[in-house]
């Protein structure tokens, strides 16, 4: 059985919605404290939304100090699929692993809302089971979620096809409407909407099943290193 | 020696400021009309103990580097002493 392991640092809120969605695509997920210097025997990797230090200094500034980032990065590096949700999204550009930086919403406002996006890459760890140009409905919220970036990556995202997810109406501002973007390798993916959180009809939308299968496939398919 | 540290950390010129824009806005209504290109940063005050001034300054700097500010959206002045 694929199993997961679920990043939590103090200040972190969305994992146990992470784990459940998990769980509920037939995944084991675990939760792994930002403390411990191991990821452990997982196949994937979650770094979750919420606000991990309390967004103090600015978000994700102090979490990639977390002694589990080391561990997270050598994953990464080795081909482990690695998603950021949301503040995980921010943890991962503040760590390097991912191009760009998340600044505050263009129209200054807390934004919490569904919103359309649309798959713009399904070569990443988390889109590989979905099409380009699928409309997914996912929520968002947050306050910075701005993403941006040098011209030179800007560049770089496009011409290497990275740009996995865009807004279909920028809500924040967003260089290019970039909802979410891969590493080089594929196997890291940032975004800032949450698929976790769309996981059940009853919910408004489970167009999050569509992403987290895609993830659990990218895990699957790993060859054991 | 102990030297106490000043690091403004600043939006870099380009990078929005919705936060700057935003108090820019409100001005007027509170009766000020010639304030322009308010821009909101964040003063972060320390002691380092270091040799010498520039022993200090490269601690200082590197600290900027890994944590006060990120170099994609901003950028630091310094004042030590």
């Amino acid at each position: 059985m694929t199993t997961v392991g679920v990043v939590v640092f103090p200040g972190s809120n969305c994992e146990h919605d992470a784990v459940e969605a998990l769980r509920g695509l037939g995944a084991d997920a675990e939760l792994l404290w930002h403390g411990d210097s191991a990821v452990g025997d997982v196949d994937a990797v979650v770094l979750p939304g919420g606000f991990a230090h309390g967004d103090y200094l600015r978000p994700g500034a102090i979490a990639r100090f977390s002694p589990i980032m080391s561990s997270i990065t050598e994953f990464a590096a080795a081909g482990g699929p690695v998603v950021g949700i949301c503040n995980g999204f921010q943890v991962l550009t503040e760590a390097g692993l991912l191009p760009g930086a998340l600044q505050k919403n263009s129209g200054s406002r807390f934004l919490c809302a569904p919103t359309e996006l649309v798959v713009a890459s399904a070569q990443s760890a988390l889109t590989c089971a979905t099409n380009v140009g699928e409309v997914l409905h996912l929520p968002i919220n947050h306050f910075e979620g701005n993403y941006t970036c040098s011209a030179d990556t800007l560049h770089e995202l496009r011409a290497e096809d990275r740009i996995v997810l865009r807004y279909v109406s920028n809500p924040n501002g967003s260089i290019d409407d970039i909802a979410g973007v891969c590493s080089a390798g594929r196997n890291v993916v940032g975004l800032m909407p949450h698929p976790e959180r769309a996981c059940d009809p009853l919910l408004g939308s489970a167009d999050g099943r569509r992403l987290l299968a895609s993830l659990l496939a990218a895990a699957g398919d790993r060859l054991p290193v | 020696m102990r030297f106490p540290v000043l690091v403004e950390v600043r939006l870099r010129p380009g990078i929005a400021d919705p936060e700057g824009a935003t108090i820019q806005r409100a001005l007027p209504a509170l009766g000020f009309d010639g304030v322009q290109e308010v821009r909101v940063g964040k003063a972060i005050r320390f002691n380092v103990e270091a040799v010498d001034e520039a022993a200090a300054r490269r601690q200082v700097d590197e600290l900027c580097r890994r944590l006060l500010a990120n170099p994609v959206i901003e950028d630091t002045a310094v004042t030590i002493g």
